[in-house]
């Protein structure tokens, strides 16, 4: 299989779009990654989007930035989507269907006045059994990590220590919503949302959006930018499995070992994380079913700072993650590469760069861990 | 549309929320394999088979997981996941819960009516009955 290489990168700098369609937030973020990989809008022949895309999708944004492509992707497992769309978008290139891809996300819920996600109503067989209780996001991680409590004795402290550790990274990053450092009594005495998380274990709800542009190997070796290889990568999805019901492990437990098993390589090789982080218990549970950790043992793995930069094992999210900086759409995939790719290229913060980075981890969890959900698993490389 | 009109052409599940406007909890169970489901399909998540029968249920489980909501003057609200004797664990809302409310506690069925026309299936905890 022919090699496909991330070229382009690019993070919207907005965090409140006060003014600006998300059409336009999803064209200025293809803007910005194709001229962060020496690419034009003329280049792309393949187009990737979810379900944050306005009107129909990829129909209305191709129509919108006046595209015309022979290979289209709207694979749809909510804030994972984009880690998919890597994936599908360099199975799409070594199949031949096209040599470069462009990912676009964007969103503004700040904005628009949501102040937290809900579920979306859709017409489905499952929704009036959860919708007839009215389930917040915040409840639905909430019993994620009670049960986790429960099986596994993690703490809130534990917990506590994801966010400290994202807002050790944010502190350097001048466009992250929350910049301040917190500590882990910050964390656990901050307001009961939906016990048994607070609210500083949630993220922030952010307006913005993202963009990625994958290409084939002769592209990517034509322009001026480090080689990014999409090494292996790994999708599954998870649900209530008709009532047999597991809150403690995610899709990720067969996504992470897939895209492992594909790039060769094992955990103890991986020198940077992006984890998603729509709370601080979606990163834990994460971590154990990729094997950073065994299962149960997360609490420990995350205390004492080990997902600091410069300070643990395995830095994490040193953009802030979604916990700190920008959850744009309230959809976290996105920025999880970006900041993977930022990291390959060393061209993270100074502060928070890990020297030597030649291998990544961007891992999203979309939907909801607490219902059905989509985990995507990418491994990076730079060559 | 409202979520009773979603029952309404989930046809899968009728017998359900006619049983809980009945005042009954009804569980799907496939004649086939013999394992209940939940939510109800018209056709078995297990093995297919299209032999789904609903049956009452015993209305008696324990709390699998649960969050709470804390608001000053207001009852506690708990959004819950409860594992029924019958073997599947259903989303659900626990109603009159005290603090001590936590996993593992036995509870009870009970209906309530929602605004939109639907009767939903909560539990009340149930440690002295169960
Ligand atoms: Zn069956």
């Amino acid at each position: 299989m022919s090699a496909a290489y991330i070229a382009g990168a690019y993070e919207h700098p907005t965090r409140k779009a006060d003014g600006i369609s998300v059409a336009q937030l999803h064209m200025q973020s293809a803007a910005g990654a194709l001229a962060d990989a020496g690419l034009s809008f003329d280049d792309v022949d393949g187009y990737f989007c979810a379900g944050d895309a306005p009107g129909l999708g990829a129909m209305s944004m191709l129509e919108y930035m006046n595209l015309n492509v022979h290979h289209v992707d709207s694979t749809e497992t909510g804030g994972s989507s984009y880690l998919i769309h890597v994936a599908h978008a360099a199975q799409a290139i070594a199949a031949g269907k096209c040599n470069v891809a462009l990912i676009t996300l964007a969103g503004r819920p700040r904005a628009a006045g949501l102040k937290s996600a809900k579920m979306p109503p859709s017409p489905t067989p499952d929704t009036p059994f959860e919708g007839l209780f009215a389930p917040s996001v915040v409840e639905m991680y909430g019993m994620v990590a009670a049960r986790h409590m429960y099986e596994f004795g993690t703490t809130s402290e534990q917990l506590a220590w994801i966010k400290v550790a994202a807002s050790h990274h944010a502190q350097h990053n001048d466009r992250a919503m929350l910049r301040n450092l917190v500590t882990v009594e910050d964390v656990v005495t901050s307001p009961l949302v939906a016990a048994p998380l607070h609210r500083l274990d949630c993220c922030v709800v952010s307006d913005g959006g993202g963009a990625l542009v994958v290409t084939s190997e002769a592209v990517a070796k034509s322009l001026n930018r480090p080689l990014v290889k999409v090494r292996g990568s790994g999708e599954a999805v998870k649900h209530p499995s008709a009532g047999r019901v597991d809150l403690t492990t995610s899709a990720g437990a067969i996504s992470g070992p897939r895209a492992f098993a594909e790039a060769g390589v094992t955990p103890a090789d991986i020198k940077y994380a992006s984890i998603y982080d729509s709370f601080t218990i979606t990163v834990l549970v994460a971590l154990e079913d990729l094997g950073f950790c065994a299962k149960g043992k997360g609490g420990a793995f995350v205390a004492d700072g080990n997902l600091i930069s410069g300070v643990g094992r395995l830095p994490f999210n040193t953009d802030g993650g979604g916990l700190c900086n920008n959850h744009p759409s309230n959809r976290g995939g996105m920025t999880k590469v970006i900041e993977a790719v930022r990291q390959l290229r060393g061209e993270a913060h100074p502060a928070v760069q890990v020297p030597g980075c030649d291998l990544a981890l961007a891992h999203g969890t979309g939907g909801s861990l607490a219902t059905r959900h989509g985990s995507a698993t990418l491994i990076l490389e730079r060559l | 549309m409202t979520l009773a009109d979603l029952a309404a052409v989930n046809f899968d599940a009728l017998p359900f929320w006619q049983g809980t406007e009945a005042g009954e909890f009804l569980l799907a169970r496939c004649e086939s394999c013999g394992e209940a489901h939940h939510y109800p399909r018209a056709l078995c998540p297990f093995c297919r088979s299209e032999a789904i029968r609903f049956s009452p249920a015993s209305g008696k489980g324990a709390i699998y997981s649960l969050a709470v909501t804390r608001t000053p003057g207001k009852p506690l609200r708990v959004v819950a996941y409860v594992t029924l004797a019958e073997g599947p664990t259903i989303m659900t809302q626990i109603v009159d819960a005290d603090e001590a409310v936590a996993i593992g506690d036995p509870v009870r069925v009970d209906f309530q009516k929602h605004p939109e026309g639907l009767t939903a299936a909560v539990f009340r905890l149930a440690r002295n009955t169960n």
